[in-house]
Formats: C-alpha cells, sequence, structure tokens
C-alpha cells in the first residue's frame, strides 16, 4: 500500500532523514519506533504532504505522492494524527469533527462515518457541544483520532499517540487503535511507547539517527536483544 | 442629558463604520497573523466604486451597496493572491511592509486615475432627521446602523454555522492540523479576505452618504481608527473587533461633544498606546492555556 525509498528529508537545517526505506502492506499495523530525534515524525510529515523531502520517492497505491499538497493527499486515503493532537481549540467537539470530513463531498458518508466515530468513541458524543479545549488530554487525543478516521482513511498514520497519557488511556489508545486495525485500516504507528507499539504491531522498524537499523516482525523485535536494552529498558542479562 | 444622546447617537453611526472596518483587520489578522493596512483603501474603493455607480449606472443604494462589496470582495482577493500570498513563508515584518506599500500604491494609484480632489458622494438617499424627544437621528444614520448590524449577524453566522466558517477558525487556531484534515488554507485565506473587503466595501459607500465626500486618501485615518478597534477588542477576535469599533466611535464623538474636537484623533491613538501598555490581549482576547 505504502513505500518509502530512499527517503531523504533535510528539517531545521539538519538531515533529520537519511535515506530510509520501509513498506506499509494493506491491512497492517507497522510500527516505526526510535529515540526522540531519530526522525520518525518528519517521516510522518513527509508522507502527510507537510514537508517535501530533499530526495527519495513515496508510493501509495503505487502512485508517487512527493510534492503533493497535504489537502490531496488526505483526500487520496491518508490521515495523520498529529503529535501533540493539535485538535482545534475554540471549535466544538462536533465541529472538529466535522472539519476532519472537509474534504468529503458526500454529505451522506460524512453523516454514516460520524456515527461510526461516535460509536468508536462514545466519551466524543458525551461532549459534542463542548469546546475541544476542555477535554483532557486522554479525549482530546481521541478526537484528534476520531477528526483524522471523519476522512474514512484507508492508511491512518498515528504520530507518539501515547505522548503525555495516563496508563490507563495508554492502553484504551492501543486497544482502540487495534480495532480500527481489525476494521480494515491500515496503521502506521510512531511511538516512543516502544513496547507497546511492537505488541500491537505486524513488523517494526528501528530508527537511529536518521535510518533504518533493524526491521523484523512485532515479536522478533520484542525479543530481541539489543532492542530490549535500548528500547525496552531491559538490563542485559550478566 | 439631550446633548448626550445626541453624541451617542452620532457615536453608534461612526462606530459601526469602524467596526466593519476593525472586522476585516482582526479576521485577517487572525488567520495570516497580518495587520492588512491596505484594507482602509479597499474602504475607499468601495467608496468610489459606489460613487460611480450610482452617478453613472444609476444603481440605488442596495443596488451600490452590494455591488460596492462584491468589487471590494474582489479586489481584497486579487492583492492578496498578488501581494501577500507569494509572501506566505517570509517573514511576518516582509508582509507588513507589503502590506504598507499596497496601501500606497492603491492611495497614489486612484489619485493618479481619477484626480486627487474630494467630490461629493451622490446622495441617493434624501436625508430626513427625526427628532425624539429633541433628540435628532437621521435616515442615514438608522440606515448605517441597521445595515452594519445585519451584516455583522450575517458574519457571524457564517463563521459560526457554515463549513468555510468552520475551516477559517480551524486555519486560524492550527493550520497545520487544518491542512491535515484536507483544508487547503489558501482557499480559506482567499474567502476570508474575500469576507472582510466586502465589510470594508459597504462601509465606503455608507461613509460616503454620511459624510458627502470622498476622496483617494479617506481610507487612511479610518483604517488606522478600525485598527485601534480591533486592537482594544482584542486583536483576532471578532466580536471584539465589532465592540472596539462601537467604542471607539463613542469615545470620538464624545471627545468632540466636551469640546476637544481637535484631540479626537489623538485621543484614539491615546487609547492604543493604553491599551498595549495595561491590556495587550484587548478586551476579548485569548489567554492561551496549553493543557497536557
Amino acid at each position: 500500500m505504502l513505500e518509502v525509498k530512499d527517503l531523504v528529508v533535510n528539517y531545521g537545517g539538519i538531515q533529520a532523514v537519511k535515506d530510509v526505506s520501509f513498506r506499509v502492506n494493506t491491512g497492517e499495523v507497522v510500527a516505526l519506533i526510535g529515540a526522540n530525534g531519530a526522525g520518525k515524525s518528519t517521516i510522518l510529515k513527509t508522507i502527510s504532504g507537510l514537508l517535501r523531502p530533499r530526495s527519495g520517492t513515496i508510493l501509495y497505491e503505487d502512485k508517487n505522492i512527493v510534492g503533493m499538497a497535504a489537502a490531496k493527499i488526505v483526500k487520496m486515503g491518508i490521515s495523520q494524527v498529529p503529535e501533540g493532537r493539535h485538535i482545534f481549540a475554540g471549535l466544538t467537539v462536533s465541529e472538529n469533527l466535522q472539519m476532519g470530513a472537509f474534504g468529503l463531498k458526500d454529505k451522506q458518508a460524512a453523516s454514516d462515518q460520524l456515527a461510526v466515530v461516535y460509536d468508536r468513541f462514545p466519551v466524543l458524543k458525551e461532549r459534542l457541544n463542548q469546546d475541544a479545549a476542555t477535554l483532557s488530554g486522554g479525549e482530546q487525543q481521541m478526537l484528534a483520532m476520531g477528526r483524522a478516521l471523519m476522512a474514512r482513511p484507508k492508511l491512518l498514520l498515528l504520530d507518539e499517540p501515547s505522548m503525555g497519557l495516563s496508563p490507563i488511556f495508554i492502553q484504551e489508545i492501543f486497544d482502540i487503535i487495534t480495532k480500527i486495525n481489525e476494521q480494515g485500516t491500515t496503521v502506521l504507528l510512531i511511538e516512543q511507547n516502544a513496547k507497546q507499539a511492537l505488541a500491537i504491531a505486524n513488523r517494526g522498524y528501528v530508527l537511529a539517527s536518521g535510518t533504518v537499523k533493524l526491521t523484523g516482525t512485532g515479536a522478533e523485535l520484542l525479543a530481541n536483544p539489543a532492542v530490549q536494552a535500548t528500547y525496552l529498558g531491559v538490563q542485559p542479562a550478566t | 442629558m439631550q446633548t448626550m444622546m445626541q453624541q451617542m447617537i452620532n457615536g453608534l453611526s461612526l462606530g459601526s463604520i469602524y467596526a466593519l472596518l476593525a472586522l476585516g483587520y482582526t479576521m485577517v489578522y487572525g488567520i495570516i497573523k497580518l495587520i492588512n493596512f491596505a484594507h482602509g483603501d479597499i474602504y475607499m474603493l468601495g467608496a468610489f466604486w459606489g460613487y460611480y455607480a450610482i452617478n453613472y449606472l444609476h444603481f440605488g443604494f442596495v443596488g451600490a451597496l452590494l455591488s460596492a462589496m462584491v468589487m471590494a470582495s474582489l479586489s481584497g482577493v486579487l492583492i492578496e493572491y498578488l501581494a501577500y500570498r507569494p509572501l506566505r513563508n517570509s517573514p511576518r515584518i516582509a508582509a507588513l511592509i507589503t502590506a504598507i506599500g499596497v496601501s500606497f500604491f492603491l492611495e497614489n494609484g486612484m489619485s493618479f486615475l481619477f484626480g486627487a480632489n474630494a467630490r461629493n458622494f451622490p446622495q441617493v438617499i434624501t436625508t430626513k432627521t427625526y427628532y425624539f424627544f429633541g433628540v435628532g437621528i437621521s435616515n442615514v444614520q438608522l440606515l448605517i446602523l441597521f445595515t452594519s448590524l445585519v451584516l455583522m449577524v450575517l458574519l457571524q453566522f457564517i463563521i459560526k454555522q457554515t463549513t468555510m466558517g468552520k475551516a477559517m477558525r480551524a486555519v486560524a487556531v492550527d493550520p497545520q492540523a487544518a491542512q491535515l484534515v484536507g483544508i487547503n488554507p489558501d482557499h480559506v485565506i482567499s474567502f476570508t479576505f474575500a469576507l472582510g473587503s466586502a465589510l470594508a466595501g459597504a462601509a465606503g459607500v455608507m461613509i460616503g452618504l454620511y459624510y458627502n465626500s470622498i476622496d483617494p486618501l479617506m481610507g487612511m485615518v479610518p483604517g488606522i481608527k478600525a485598527f485601534v478597534a480591533a486592537v482594544v477588542g482584542g486583536i483576532g477576535s471578532v466580536p471584539g473587533a465589532a465592540v472596539g469599533g462601537f467604542l471607539i466611535g463613542l469615545l470620538e464623538t464624545g471627545v468632540q461633544a466636551i469640546g476637544l474636537s481637535a484631540y479626537k484623533d489623538a485621543a484614539v491613538y491615546l487609547v492604543l498606546i493604553l491599551m498595549l501598555v495595561v491590556l495587550p490581549a484587548g478586551l476579548f482576547g485569548k489567554r492561551q492555556r496549553e493543557k497536557v
């Protein structure tokens, strides 16, 4: 579904992504893990069209989407939940969701999708007329995910969905991601919380200083001693 | 008491003109963080269009008003497209200086094309003054108040209820997230300029009718006063701009009423300075809060 080839991206005057290649197959959950500054967010922003790469290609359903406007990429079926949630403060919960369906011309499809999103996130339905800024962090994360789902994406990009959330919410968010995937949406996930990301991922890629260091299935990476030592906080046996 | 009431009515009429202009400043600022110093000149263009529409196309008041709104909208969108859009990713000061340049261009371009002298605005409506308990209110004043209020209610409806209005607010709070949901910020910015400029065009026609005189530099001082109104209300806040406009109008006529006509402009600028010192966020300004 998505194939990123030899991607090089400069961001803020440095080469944040140096020659990264990976792929996401239809129906998968793929996790990109790595420390802060490994270039994960830069990769997602480049896929979404917010950043332009220096070189490389991003094939989505066999079309190169490099250089397309962000709004066009959303219409093609890729939605991103940005890091830090970025909900629209001052707009109500229901207005936020309505903006998520901005690119959908079919009004019936938008209202059907709204029912799906309320079903997935009942807490949003309870607060639909509340200013989105008054939601708790976990609820804002759900709103950001619901908003992204409103565009009926085929591929959902999630940038640090568990960041800053309490452990209960983290578990809930990962459960929801699994359910969204089971209902047919392909997921590309970026996480510092490597343990939980790999636990739900079909495959994972480990990034460090802008390149792919390791790849494998979620279970393989979880069992890999190097991954355990660096990202999972497991002390090597002496 | 009568004098005070009289000044209130005059102040509200003038204030509604400032309010219409201030709305354009505040909406554009809200969305691209640009003080559009050419905004007062759009108001001048609206007045000139009204002048020609009434004199040569024989439009009535409503026709002149609506067509001036359309023409002003088009000018605003064109100015944004040609002058500000190429500077979208430049430092804000570059766009600000460009706005001042556009303002000079419009003022001097119009002086060059149509002459710099003031001309009488055609009085398409015969002024009648009604007296209530010794307080006079003219039909033109009533028309200005009524039209302004209708336009403000309409604007509020567009911003609150329509998809494009919601997209405006979305782009204003978070342009990147707006792109991620499929909103093209350029379309929203054009729409914002169209709305703001339409209000300025309407204000131009109404002030022509009220003061009976227009000239190519007529937008300078009201433009700056409307900017002050937007700052008083809290720049970026739509209700703030409306309230700020009325307050500046009342202040100006109030200062005149107590016999300090010569200082009416100074009083407005003094308010700007005090506001920036005491309450820089304005009356309705947003206090930023962040959530974890």
